[in-house]
């Protein structure tokens, strides 16, 4: 035990915070700190305020201990961290550190922070229609400031791979930390009292020591995003003649992201799909260079052919029968699952609930739309395929079912759906193409607005409207020179809520622009 | 049956003289009980004093040892009211429950209780649901106490003290003939330390002593001419003996090292807080020896006049820490000190906060601002605390306010409360939005995000009835939420039997998940185990339809999204008049995995062929638009972020925490939502059938999977 430390602790208790979402087992890593202690000639005082954020809210364990006193009186000991007062902080999810640092219990002067980093994303980032997800650097960059020391490694996943929790893989970081005046065998010996999981506890907390002393250096996520190269040849000839044109028909800066494009298009369908998606970025790619495109990284180029990649592969049934039958889905599955197929069997349940809209799409486009035209006859259809369809594709039978719908893949040009996709593809298109030469911005932002259709029945009808109105509102602002910073605006807003709710105060926004002066400073439309 | 089991508890109850006690404050105040010769406990669970009596419960052989009547009572009010039986014999009883709330329920009987008096101690111990962590409104037990002139009790937080109130609680009611209330703070039924424990005590008379010798007397009784007795008695005789006893036996302390020109009176339960304050500012040390005088009030009702009158004597200032409004402590020592014509100065809501919890930051303020106004001689420049003010405006800290989400409590994993308020969801969609009106229980969090389902909610078993006023002929009808908890608390007959006499035209959803979920897991009537010491299997339906409910309907598996969705849609377009119930049932996911999951796992070890379920989701179907998020919020429904430079939003994921209850299946469905999911059954042991199928199913399925990815021409991945 060093010096200092022992001097501390006889005159001001150790403190430690454990903040924690309920039911991730800050209990019991407060509990094992605690019993440490106790066992080394401290008195420990353990309090909590489990109530109701034992459902999976935030909530904060608090633990003071200090020496046995020589006077033999009870020490004095606080029921909650005080601001600048905490020693140690333990923090069992990334944002709870955050949560942590603006409560004040971490300070430069004091308090060594240990910081499990991976994210349990919150209802209110998990639910939005875009990407909600709170921005790890910040957490990252804050701790950094204002932790006298930090700690920060994945505990979680170094418990999982020890078949422990986080509270095992934590307290080997607590023990590392050096913060409480007791060798690593102390700790062990607690989690050995426990007696339970005790083998898998301790390799967890073994790995959580280790990580923890190798001073692991703050990390920030990185995006995760990168795009493929392009292969010189793939010894398919339809593929090649494909890859060949990208090489010398498309500019070297954009390569990359069209091929990725291409990539998905020809998986969607064919090759012969893939000369179209080649077709449709050719003007695109002209006019982006016809119009300085360079200068801007050709971001033009790059977001049309990842958006129009996006489109032409549109969600349809046949697409997710085909990705449901491919045996690459079965080997993910296997290993999301955790299944030994030495040991086990695994049977698998899919999920469908056709409407009679889709139905409809996937029909040769003219007898498609001949039902379409007979809502009586379109009712009573409906009424027939209504309701959910569980396939179990483990099984042969439920399997072939889907084998066949993918193999409508080959008629699917004709469908009524894909007449539609290309129709409105090329509205866009034309809309992005002839805004180019006056607004190169304003070309880019309708281009990324494609971005708002996605999904299926209901939400892909949502993104739908969304979309038109996010066009309309480019309509309205269309002339001002900061239009492209408006229609961004209003995307993000559409992406906030369900309904559009966010966008609609957009919208409203913009409609009063029109009779109010330009400003040069303007409000956030959100 | 419980969530979990409280068997290791139930061993710390049996400790005796020269043991040494470890573990949780409300823990020590259950064993206080056995050690005072209590003779018959009841209470209603509720964070923060659930462990009491949850262990009680498992304590079954213990009390039937020494005759200790334990009674899991109906609500609060029940709890109350079974005091009665210390109104005639001499026999030690405890009520407990959650306060402020609880004490608003039982408020009639305590009143009752109050006005008769006690022979036997009568003691209420009210975990004061206050500051973080409470999940109530912020009120005070306190004025409760002085309505009725019940004794209150406010001990220091560590176990010793607590214990001691115990004993003084009881001793103290006996000698005043008047119950008396032990007030314990959330942070201090959950405070961990030690106590030297005693033997319990065999009751000096048991209730089946007093079941077979009764007694009565009239006076007792609240009736004139009796009740106007009661209230001369009460200041004549009680409120004397009480002030006797309580400075005789010293049960408020003084902390005085020398004298000092100002003072600090305080609540006991803020002694640890004031005390580390006062630490911080250099003026006390560890041990709690103090450079200003603490006069702690482990009584803070009543207030001993002559002891405020004495500490007061011959200081400037006093400052009165009183947590909680409105103050009546403060108001209380002002009116002493005046008629006694000393002329210290009190403070108090100022310069301390006038509401909110008072933190130990938030008494170091205050405590800082009175001493250094005072006696600025003791206030020295050397504070142990760094500012933090750097710290909390540096950029990156500010940037966190913006970032760090909210975290409120929510749905556990697997929640049969979740596809309830998915289908309510679905059906608002179709029919448009409507009132509804929300209860207490874990189905409140459906007031949160993603269901954002609620307007009000009224009180225990009180969802309904809050939704009384809106019966009129509409276009809508109000919608109201109750749990199995509520139901049987209060609901069957306010809020229920409300609805049918008033004729009102309104659906009544019961969330009924087999326990008193939210406070614990306890056993109700309606439970579906058995449980050898309690009645249960009592079912809600029957209930509501024996008052008078004609439109019943019964979901046996709340997971079955779309038949709730329907069952709801008929309730709210149904012709038929007056209250509609739908009694929405699935056992609560937590209890039923304590249960289910060591059984399951024994199996499998065992060799037993065993099917677990999960879900997932394929990633390369998922679009990002987290539809199905919106109608869930389970915490093993998240989202992630691919590699697929492509795709801008992060797709729905599940992981290995899911239990497979099946509603992201059944949302999908009856949402329409993508056909991302897929439900994974893993047959662990499987048979010989089981492989043999498997392995013929692999093999066709490999090949026409084989067959199909020659022909394809894709780029490589």
């Amino acid at each position: 035990m060093n010096q200092e430390q022992d001097q501390r602790a006889t005159d001001r208790p150790i403190t430690v915070a454990v903040v924690a979402m309920g039911g991730q087992g800050g209990g019991v890593l407060t509990d094992w700190i605690a019993s440490v202690g106790e066992a080394n000639g401290f008195v420990t005082q353990v309090t909590s305020v489990p109530g109701v954020a034992q459902r999976t809210g935030a909530t904060v364990y608090y633990l003071e201990m200090i020496h046995r006193r020589a006077s033999g009186r009870a020490p004095v000991l606080a029921l909650m961290p005080v601001p600048g007062d905490v020693d140690l902080v333990v923090a069992s999810e990334l944002m709870e550190a955050g949560r942590a640092i603006l409560r004040g219990i971490v300070t430069p002067e004091r308090t060594t922070l240990i910081v499990s980093s991976q994210r349990a994303y919150a209802v209110a980032e998990k639910e939005q229609p875009g990407d909600g997800t709170a921005d790890s650097a910040t957490v990252h960059d804050a701790a950094a400031v204002v932790a006298k020391r930090c700690i920060v490694a994945d505990f979680a996943a170094i418990a999982d791979a020890n078949g422990s929790v986080i509270s095992a893989s934590l307290l080997g970081a607590v023990a590392a930390s050096g913060v409480l005046p007791f060798a690593r065998d102390a700790f062990e010996q607690a989690v050995r009292s426990g007696g339970v999981g005790v083998n898998a506890s301790l390799k967890a907390f073994a790995a959580g020591f280790d990580e923890a002393e190798r001073g692991t250096a703050t990390k920030t996520t990185p995006d995760g995003k990168s795009l493929p190269h392009v292969p010189e040849r793939v010894g398919i000839p339809a593929l090649d003649v494909l890859l060949q044109r990208v090489r010398e028909h498309y500019p070297p800066r954009a390569q990359r992201m069209i091929y990725a494009g291409l990539r998905h298009v020809v998986d969607f369908q064919d090759a012969a799909y893939g000369l179209e998606f080649l077709d449709r970025l050719a003007p695109i790619v002209a006019s982006d260079l016809a119009n300085n495109g360079t200068t801007r990284g050709l971001t033009l180029t790059n977001e049309v052919a990842r958006q129009l990649a996006r489109a032409m592969a549109y969600d349809d049934v046949i697409r997710v029968a085909d990705l449901k039958t491919r045996s690459a889905r079965g080997a993910r599955v296997m290993r999301e699952v955790g299944v030994d197929q030495s040991l086990q069997v695994l049977q698998t349940t899919e999920y469908f609930h056709p409407r009679m809209e889709e139905v409809c799409a996937t029909l040769p486009a003219r007898l498609g739309a001949a039902i379409e035209r007979r809502p009586r006859l379109f009712k009573m259809l409906a009424r027939m395929i209504a309701g959910g369809r569980r396939v179990r594709t483990d099984t042969i039978w439920g399997y072939v079912q889907l084998y066949a719908i993918a193999s409508r893949k080959q008629k699917r040009r004709d469908t009524l759906r894909h007449g539609r996709e290309m129709v409105h593809i090329d509205a866009w298109l034309t809309r992005v193409l002839a805004t180019v030469p006056a607004n190169y911005d304003l070309a880019v932002e309708l281009a990324k607005s494609r971005r708002l259709i996605k999904g299926y029945s209901d939400t892909m009808s949502r993104g739908l409207s969304k979309y038109d109105r996010v066009l309309a509102g480019a309509e309205l602002v269309a002339a001002r020179a900061d239009a492209a910073d408006w229609v961004r605006r209003l995307r993000q807003a559409a992406l906030l809520d369900e309904s559009g709710i966010a966008l609609g105060g957009a919208l409203k926004t913009i409609a009063t622009l029109n009779t109010a002066p330009v400003a040069t400073e303007h409000a956030g439309a959100s | 049956m419980a969530e979990r089991s409280f068997a290791r508890e139930v061993q710390d109850l049996k400790l005796g003289a020269g043991d040494v006690f470890r573990g949780e404050g409300i823990l020590a105040i259950t064993k206080a009980l056995l050690e005072n010769g209590v003779g018959y406990v009841s209470g209603y669970q509720g964070a923060p004093i659930s462990h009491l009596m949850d262990v009680l419960a498992d304590a079954e052989d213990i009390l039937g040892e020494y005759g200790i009547r334990f009674e899991s009572s109906a609500s609060e009010a029940t709890a109350a009211a079974t005091l009665a039986a210390s109104v005639m014999y001499p026999i030690r009883g405890a009520a407990v429950f959650k306060s402020p709330v609880g004490t608003n329920v039982a408020s009639d009987a305590l009143a009752n209780l109050a006005s008769g008096g006690v022979t036997g101690g009568a003691l209420i111990i009210m975990g004061e649901d206050y500051g973080e962590g409470s999940s109530i409104m912020q009120e005070r037990s306190h004025a409760f106490a002085m309505k009725s002139q019940i004794w209150l009790l406010d001990p220091r937080p560590n176990l010793p003290s607590l214990v001691k109130a115990v004993g003084d609680g009881f001793a103290l009611s006996e000698a005043s003939n008047t119950p008396v209330m032990l007030e314990v703070r959330i942070r201090a039924c959950h405070v961990t330390g030690r106590f030297n424990t005693r033997d319990n005590k065999r009751p000096a008379m048991t209730v089946k002593d007093a079941l077979e010798n009764p007694r009565r007397d009239t006076n007792r009784i609240v009736l004139p001419p009796a009740s106007y007795l009661h209230e001369r008695e009460k200041v004549e005789r009680r409120w004397p003996a009480a002030v006797d006893y309580i400075t005789k036996h010293k049960l408020n302390e003084l902390f005085s090292d020398r004298p000092s020109g100002i003072g600090i009176v305080l609540q006991g339960g803020m002694y640890n807080s004031v005390v580390r304050a006062l630490d911080l500012l250099g003026l006390a040390d560890i041990e709690g020896n103090s450079r200003v005088p603490l006069y702690v009030l482990n009584v803070t009702y009543p207030l001993i006049d002559e002891e405020v009158a004495a500490f007061a004597r011959g200081k400037s200032a006093l400052l009165v820490v009183e947590e909680g409004q409105p103050a009546y402590i403060e108001p209380a020592i002002h009116a002493i000190l005046r008629k006694r014509d000393i002329n210290t100065k009190v403070f108090g809501k100022d310069p301390l906060p006038l509401a909110g919890e008072y933190t130990t930051a938030v008494l170091l303020q205050g405590i800082r601002t009175f001493v250094s106004d005072h006696d600025r001689s003791l206030i020295r420049n050397d504070s142990r605390l760094p500012d933090m003010k750097p710290v909390m405006e540096h950029p990156t800290v500010k940037a966190l306010a913006t970032t760090v989400p909210p975290r409120p409590p929510g749905f556990c994993t697997g929640c049969p409360e979740r596809p309830i308020f998915a289908a309510l969801k679905l059906v608002e969609r179709e029919l448009g939005t409507h009132h509804v009106a929300a209860d207490i229980g874990c189905h409140l969090f459906s007031i949160n995000p993603p269901f954002n389902i609620g307007a009000t909610t009224m009180g225990y078993g009180l969802g309904p009835a809050s939704a009384s006023a809106f019966n009129a002929t509409a276009s809508k009808r109000s919608i109201s939420i109750m749990g199995d908890g509520g139901f049987w608390h209060n609901g069957l007959t306010s809020s229920v039997g409300n609805a049918v006499y008033n004729k009102n035209d309104s659906l009544i959803v019961v969330v009924d998940n087999h326990y008193s979920a939210a406070t614990g897991g306890q056993d109700l009537l309606s439970s579906r185990v058995g449980n050898k010491s309690r009645a249960t299997q009592h079912t809600i339906a029957k209930a509501v339809q024996g008052v008078g409910v004609d439109w019943v309907r019964q979901i046996d598996d709340t997971y079955d999204v779309a038949k709730l969705r329907d069952t709801i849609r008929e309730a709210l377009t149904s012709t038929e008049k007056g209250p509609k119930v739908i009694v929405a049932s699935s056992e609560c996911m937590l209890n039923k995995q304590r249960r289910e999951r060591p059984l399951q796992q024994k199996a499998i070890n065992g060799g037993k062929r065993v099917v677990k379920a999960r879900f997932g989701v394929d990633e390369d179907i998922c679009t990002g638009d987290h539809a199905c998020i919106r109608l869930s919020g389970c915490p093993s429904l998240s989202v992630k972020h691919t590699d697929d430079p492509l795709k801008e939003d992060p797709v729905a994921s599940i992981d290995n925490t899911c239990v497979g209850c099946g509603n992201c299946g059944e949302v999908a469905e009856a949402a329409a939502l993508c056909p991302s999911f897929y439900r994974a059954d893993v047959v662990h042991n499987p048979n010989s059938i089981d492989r043999l199928l498997a392995r013929l199913r692999i093999a066709v399925i490999g090949w026409l999977a084989a067959r199909r990815e020659r022909r394809r021409i894709a780029f490589p991945a």
